[in-house]
């Protein structure tokens, strides 16, 4: 069968499928992706997988990386984009995030780890489109770091305006939180009085909930068969039930590796300490995020498989940071550790190209592997490299396109694409691009939210991390 | 290109470090290695270069010469003499050293631990606390900042309504005196607030007002007071002669120099009502010299701002200030003031990340400023708004050695800065993060 015989069959079943999702939309509230097709002509692609491809075709039909190659000719129906000049990329990804989050940190015990921020989206955070803009399509949403071990984190694709269940990354695997050092002990042991004040207390909460979970699981197992013996035998005593607890589910999950760690960590002796007790407990999937201190030990990292996720050059704003230095991601890179750029901030998420670039000012890092530090490295940590991070065929179609190489300063991106559905561009770019407004609120007077909607009341965040005085808001120590 | 030369400095400089311990071990053992390099000071000549003077346009091949703590020479012929140590710069470029015009450098060491911030007094009125007094000289962040090109900043005092005055500081010294250009470079003020901060402050509008009242009378009156001590001062010093001598107030001793306008005022006003409030309150005191700082929505009243002929300090790396505004207007911010005809400097507010000073002024040139003013913004602007041109800002004769070469674009990230000269003092390219870098890349190499 030729491609074009091939491709007309394929419309006319997409043409099908697409009226049944129609009449479905209609019948029901199904939560169907919207995704597109398009067609960026002639740009220079930067593939991260194969290297830079000049004068290069990239096809994307229903949200997937159809073809690339040189003269392709767009599909019918399928939108054109001219991209002489100018640079296609993957999709940044960001591994540490909290932008549109609604809460962020259950800041009431050491160990939440049965809270998730799975419901805790808000797609219309003006935050998305803003990182859309500097080309971001995927964030790690994570959970704030008061506790030991916090909540679920969710990875979301940026679909802005959608809904908090079609934001969420299909087919990511679940993460969760930890956190070890300044955080957890000045919440829980300076605050309340509890357990941990030092980092020797941190070590042995994490280990004391993991016997715990143990303990559970096999207690929980046995009660549930000795149950089933005994609802089908209907004989003897029933058994002593033992209750479910989500806590100590999640808890098990984790060492069952079916929940991947991504830990909040500066200091090289604490990074040690939770590589130890991953190693005894047997969890083998984890990223420490932040890692300040983590180029001290950058051979034990690679040992253990570890990955990190850290600032391009943020340091001294609190003592665990102060002796650090810019050059962490060029010495992890130069071991061998996977190791990504992330922001933590609405601010930093929008020029996360730059932040990958000062790793080649800091250590002289390849530009190949800076990109890759915001492309295909955290969409290895996140669990979604066979989806998204590089341009090949298969993936998804989410990119950006830059009027200049990425790593340039005087680089603007114009377009961003996730799914193939056109997110943001520059030519059409309003000055109000928010999408829900509060008819209460006085037009004039309305400020950024650094913390989204929600946080004015009931949050955790209130009184114990962001200090308010005479100069405004200043949050103490950067506990997210 | 550009990583593998920094690759191969590193790498001399590497070998450079493993030679001298190694004769250090082998020479003088059991005498301590010196651990820090030594600054360099004399007569140097950088030959090669791109001249970026700033002042008077770009000079291709060109020398520059510097003599002691001076700039002898900037041009394209000059006699090297054998007393000079040559630095060949050639397809390097050398741009005079850069200024942030508002940061806490010195002042705060490590931010979450307040025993190590001195840049927040308490009280109110403070004229005559001096960010001078309080910078730390040893700090870890100033050689952090220096290696990337920014080699004078003004430190400022930030609480309060008056929270003191700032210096203008070398990034290079072993104490606040020699490292001081100018002291008191300015005193730094902030208006009372005539609306609600933002969305975390929940008073009422009465609320507001009023408390917005009445600390703009205590201002009014604070400043009407110093007007008068300082006349009445002024007059008993001109003839003391069967007067009474006026007691000595702090204080109003300290706002002298500010009244009269011999050091300026900056302000700190960051949204639209903020600015045009304290436009209208400058305009009353046409003695004193004024200057705003943040003006993060200046591009709502950049007319105005011109009008009012008020130079502006800001940066571009944060997010806008109402969430209905567009994504660039903080980048666009210095060149939508400057097509207005302000002023403009950059000023990061910074600590620790002073450094990123290059990169608030990229951007700025990126959204509308343009390079070659986006360099001004780091330079010749802040040198005239403090009145130092005469003294920085510029490559040119007779002005102070602070100065750097790099190996491209000193925007680019990606570029390298090479070579620090600060006061004349050819500065080592060290600093914590460098020295952990040599330390740790290759962990667990021996020597043997």
């Amino acid at each position: 069968m030729d491609r074009f015989s091939k491709n007309k069959q394929r419309r006319t079943a997409m043409k099908k499928l697409l009226l049944m999702i129609f009449i479905l939309g209609f019948a029901t509230a199904t939560y169907a992706q919207e995704k597109g097709s398009v067609l960026v002509k002639n740009g220079t692609v930067i593939t991260i997988a194969n290297g830079d491809m000049e004068n290069t075709d990239v096809l994307i039909r229903d949200g997937v990386i159809t073809e690339i190659g040189k003269n392709l000719d767009a599909p019918r129906g399928v939108q054109t984009v001219d991209a002489t000049g100018k640079y296609v990329m993957p999709g940044i990804i960001d591994a540490h995030s909290h932008i549109a989050g609604v809460d962020i940190n259950e800041a009431t015990n050491p160990v939440t780890a049965e809270v998730t921020m799975e419901e805790s989206v808000d797609p219309n955070d003006i935050n998305i489109y803003w990182a859309l803009a500097g080309g971001v399509t995927s964030i790690h949403l994570m959970h704030g770091s008061a506790n030991v071990i916090g909540g679920q984190n969710e990875t979301l694709k940026l679909r802005y305006g959608s809904s908090m269940e079609e934001m969420r990354f299909e087919g990511a695997p679940r993460t969760i939180k930890f956190a070890l050092g300044e955080n957890p002990t000045r919440v829980h042991g300076q605050g309340y009085g509890v357990q941990p004040r030092t980092r020797m207390g941190v070590e042995q909460v994490v280990r004391d909930h993991f016997d715990a979970a143990i303990d559970y699981q096999r207690n929980r197992e046995a009660y549930l068969q000795a149950k089933a013996a005994y609802d089908k035998n209907q004989r003897g005593t029933p058994p002593v039930p033992v209750a479910k607890n989500l806590r100590m589910e999640v808890l098990s999950d984790i060492i069952d590796g079916e929940v991947w760690v991504h830990c909040h960590s500066y200091r090289a002796d604490e990074i040690l300490m939770l590589m130890r007790v991953f190693k005894d407990y047997g969890i083998e999937n984890f990223t420490f995020q932040h890692a300040n201190e983590a180029f001290k030990i950058a051979p034990e990292l690679r040992k253990n498989g570890a990955r990190t996720s850290i600032f391009a050059d943020w340091w001294a704003y609190k003592f665990e940071v102060y002796y650090s230095t810019a050059y962490n991601a060029s010495i992890l890179n130069a071991n061998g550790v996977n190791n990504s750029i992330n922001s933590d901030s609405g601010e930093l998420i929008r020029h996360l190209n730059h932040e990958a670039a000062k790793t080649v000012h800091y250590g002289g890092t390849s530009k190949q592997d800076a990109l890759k530090m915001i492309t295909l490295n955290p969409a290895i940590q996140l669990g979604v490299d066979d989806k998204v991070g590089t341009i090949e065929e298969g993936k998804h179609g989410d990119i950006a396109i830059w009027n200049g190489h990425p790593l340039s300063i005087y680089s603007i991106c114009e377009q961003t694409y996730v799914d193939g559905k056109k997110y943001f561009d520059r030519a059409e770019d309003a000055d109000d691009m928010r999408l829900e407004v509060n008819p209460e609120e006085n037009y004039d007077e309305t400020y950024t939210r650094w913390y989204e909607s929600g946080k004015e009341e009931d949050s955790c965040l209130r009184g114990a991390e962001i200090l308010f005085d005479s100069e405004g808001m200043s949050i103490n120590g950067g506990t997210e | 290109m550009n990583n593998l030369r920094f690759v191969q400095t590193m790498m001399k400089r590497l070998s450079k470090i493993f030679m001298s311990c190694l004769l250090c071990f082998l020479i003088t053992d059991g005498v301590q290695a010196q651990i820090t390099e030594k600054p360099g000071f004399g007569k140097f000549a950088i030959t090669n270069a791109t001249l970026h003077t700033v002042t008077n346009g770009t000079i291709e091949n060109g020398i520059v010469l510097i003599n002691g703590e001076k700039i002898e020479f900037v041009g394209k012929n000059a006699k090297i003499t054998a007393d000079y140590q040559q630095i060949n710069a050639e397809g390097k470029h050398v741009y005079p050293g850069f200024m942030d015009s508002g940061t806490i450098l010195g002042l705060q060491e490590v931010g979450a631990v307040a025993v190590t911030n001195d840049q927040a007094e308490l009280g109110d009125y403070n004229p005559h606390v001096r960010a001078f007094t309080a910078i730390n000289p040893s700090s870890v962040s100033i050689p952090v900042t220096r290696v990337n090109g920014v080699t004078h900043v003004i430190s400022l005092p930030v609480s309060g309504r008056i929270a003191g005055k700032g210096a203008l500081i070398d990034l290079f010294g072993y104490s606040p005196d020699s490292m001081a250009v100018q002291p008191n470079a300015a005193l730094h003020l902030t208006l009372p607030a005539s609306q609600q901060r933002g969305w975390w402050d929940d008073r009422s509008d009465k609320e507001v007002k009023e408390a917005y009242e009445k600390s703009m009378k205590e201002l009014n009156e604070f400043w009407k007071k110093a007007e008068f001590y300082n006349k009445m001062m002024t007059a008993y010093e001109q003839n003391p002669k069967g007067k009474k001598q006026p007691d000595k107030d702090e204080k109003m001793d300290a706002m002298r120099e500010v009244v009269t306008g011999d050091i300026p005022v900056i302000i700190t006003a960051d949204k639209k009502q903020e600015i045009l409030d304290a436009i209208e309150w400058t305009k009353e005191r046409s003695d004193a010299r004024f200057i705003l700082a943040g003006v993060e929505e200046g591009w709502r009243v950049a007319e105005e701002i011109a009008d009012a002929g008020l130079p502006c300090l800001v940066s571009t790396l944060y997010t806008p200030e109402r969430d209905f505004d567009n994504y660039q207007r903080p980048y666009q911010n210095p060149g939508k003031l400057h097509e207005a005809g302000v002023k403009v400097a950059i000023a990061t507010g910074e600590s620790e990340n002073v450094r990123n000073a290059p990169y608030h002024a990229g951007y700025a040139a990126t959204y509308g400023l343009g390079v070659e003013e986006a360099v001004k913004a780091l330079t010749i602007n802040p040198a005239e708004i403090f009145g130092v041109s005469d003294r920085l800002g510029s490559l040119e004769e007779g002005k102070q050695a602070n100065l750097f070469i790099s190996d491209g674009d000193p925007f680019e990230p990606m570029t390298t800065i090479e070579q620090v000269f600060i006061r004349g003092y050819k500065i080592p390219m060290v600093s914590r993060h460098t020295q952990l870098y040599e330390e740790y890349l290759n962990r667990d190499a021996v020597k043997n």
